[in-house]
């Protein structure tokens, strides 16, 4: 039984296919990693997978629920909740709030009980601050408690992300290049830190350039490249795959090229790192 | 306890009963309650109002047609068709929340420039229906409106009028309050900085939008219903495009997401035309001066500029201590 079943998926940008005709499942309790070069479709995969992006065609279905057209506020309510590569913190409030506003499907209550601050909800508040804090201790925050959200370096705000993303109580957490822009230490935490999401029981989707970071904790890998599928399976099979060798061996790699750019790029540090 | 003193719900509340319960010390004769009234009502239009603008993030350049549906609601049902004037409010508030509902759903659909042209046009729709519709509204020439009154009790005079919109000031400030420190008051604030994250924690930030509009709307009706009671006589003149412009203004200059930048918005730039008098003939150009030198010195309104003044000033002090010590 899959959590996450997509068939047929699709998106087009004019005349443009940045997605096209993509079918794959996600077991629940995976780490499930989606790598590929610049352009190759992921963003715009999690953009479908969240209702962000609406699909051309095909089939998205959530534990049980077909999702597709629905809003992005629907599939965070089904339970998927996501981070985005461009950071979309709510800087006009603190680092806690932030959190905080995760927490809105546990939270909401009627206008009225807002309105006049109902006791109840007083006692709500305090419990959603508690449960905010401890959010931020366990993707290690514990220093910017206090913290506004628009004083605080670029590494936290990753992690902050995570925490609201983790405050909506999600089946699955889809991750948008996490390790982006971090340096080498923090990237390292981030391989602990995905494990203890996979520990809550939260299967995790991790969009990422990162070789060594994907190699090390993934279970399952999906290459795409030119919003198709190249290859698909564990860590081991992505490697040893004929069709992503050949593009590793077959594509226009110069020696100066940046490792991590394109597919073949990815898999020759990746198979660098594992001998 | 002193520093639930100093913040904006405890503190702010305190300091704002305790302005309006003795500002008549200071206001020497019916003139000035004159105008402390005005300023009241205003701010109840403007602490409304920089929910939609300050918190959410969302423009309205057609909140004088709100302000102006209340009024000429209850001037219209309570003198044409003898009302009694509570019971013309309340059936009017709840139409203009039902128009706020139904404009808004359309037009909430764009964002920044486009929302300001729809709101506009709403504006001056309300403001053409109003001046043309004479059989109710009496045209441009206004219409008279009865004295509030509940049972037998008349409201009359600028006396009564300043206790009662006083304490419906202060109500509408702690509801005010009471909403942004709510989880719907954060998803409002966190759609206002990244539409696309509110929406990815679960908030229908389409139905968000249109629920503070509405709250807005509610605001700015309620007083204008109370604005045409208190004196007596409604023109179209408060339910024109330069109204709805005054307001937004005042939200600006008291400082946008902020309560009580909203109040001392209203106050400042209702009294400051009155003040300015004694310039007579430059008035208006000393008016445009004040409000572009706060604009360049306090950018983000009078209220928040000062606060962050404020501290900065007691971290460099206790900075300071830490290094002495």
């Amino acid at each position: 039984m899959s959590l996450l079943s997509v068939e047929g998926l699709g998106k087009k940008f004019g005349g443009v296919s940045a997605v096209d005709d993509l079918s794959f499942d996600i077991r629940p309790g995976a780490v499930y990693s989606i790598i590929g070069p610049n352009g190759a479709g992921k963003t715009t995969l999690l953009n479908l997978l969240t209702g962000v992006y609406q699909p051309s065609s095909g089939r998205i279905v959530f534990d049980g629920h077909d999702m597709t057209g629905r809003a992005p506020y629907e599939y965070a309510r089904q339970g998927i909740a996501r981070t985005f590569q461009n950071l979309q913190v709510f800087f006009n409030m603190s680092a806690l709030e932030n959190v905080m506003v995760g927490r809105y499907l546990q939270e909401r209550s009627g206008l009225a009980r807002a309105l006049l601050r109902a006791p109840g909800l007083v006692r709500a508040e305090q419990a959603c601050r508690n449960e905010a804090a401890e959010l931020m201790r366990f993707v290690g925050l514990q220093d910017y408690l206090s913290a506004a959200s628009d004083a605080m370096p670029y590494g936290a705000l990753k992690r902050l992300e995570i925490a609201r993303a983790l405050a909506t109580r999600p089946k699955m957490m889809l991750l948008d290049e996490p390790a982006a822009g971090l340096n080498p230490t923090e990237a390292l935490e981030l391989d602990d830190l995905i494990g203890r999401l996979t520990g809550r029981g939260i299967t995790v989707v991790l969009v990422e350039h990162n070789m060594r970071l994907v190699m090390g904790v993934s279970d399952h890998i999906l290459v795409l490249d030119y919003g198709r599928k190249l290859a698909e399976g564990s860590a081991q099979a992505v490697r040893n795959d004929p069709k992503v060798i050949a593009a590793y061996l077959g594509g226009e790699v110069s020696p100066d090229s940046t490792y991590g750019e394109t597919v073949a790029g990815a898999v020759a540090q990746a198979v660098e790192m594992h001998r | 306890m002193l520093s639930r003193l100093a913040s904006p719900r405890t503190g702010g509340l305190l300091a704002l009963a305790i302005v309006i319960a003795l500002l008549p010390l200071a206001l020497a004769n019916k003139y000035f309650y004159d105008i402390a009234v005005l300023v009241g009502l205003n701010a109840i239009v403007c602490v409304g109002l920089n929910l939609l603008i300050g918190y959410a993030g969302q423009i309205s350049l057609g909140h004088a047609g709100f302000f102006g549906l209340g009024a000429y609601g209850s001037a219209i049902l309570a003198s044409r068709y003898g009302w009694p004037p509570l019971a013309a409010m309340l059936t009017t508030t709840l139409a203009v929340a039902a128009l706020a509902y139904l404009v808004g759903r359309p037009i909430l659909r764009l964002k920044g420039h486009y929302l300001a042209m729809a709101t506009l046009g709403m504006g001056i729709i309300v403001y053409m229906v109003i001046t043309t519709e004479d059989r109710f509204t009496g045209g441009p020439d206004g219409i008279a409106v009865v004295p509030f009154s509940i049972g037998g009790f008349v409201l009359q005079g600028e006396r009564i009028w300043y206790w009662v919109v006083g304490v419906l000031l202060l109500a509408a400030v702690w509801l005010a309050l009471n909403l942004i420190e709510s989880p719907t008051g954060r998803a409002l604030r966190a759609l206002h900085s990244s539409e696309v994250g509110a929406e990815v924690v679960g908030i229908n930030a389409a139905e968000h939008k249109l629920l503070v509009f509405v709250i807005s709307a509610v605001f700015a009706s309620v007083a204008g219903s109370l604005a045409a009671h208190y004196s007596g006589f409604v023109t179209p003149g408060k339910v024109a495009f330069l109204h709805s412009i005054e307001l937004v203004t005042m939200v600006v200059f008291g400082g946008m997401a902020s309560i009580f930048g909203a109040v001392v918005g209203a106050a400042a730039l209702t009294t400051l035309p009155q003040l300015l008098t004694v310039f007579e003939d430059y008035e208006m150009m000393v008016f445009g001066a004040v409000m572009m030198g706060t604009m360049i010195f306090l950018p983000r309104g009078v209220v928040p500029s000062m606060a962050r003044l404020f501290q900065t000033r007691r971290n460099a002090s206790s900075d300071d201590r830490a290094g002495s010590a």
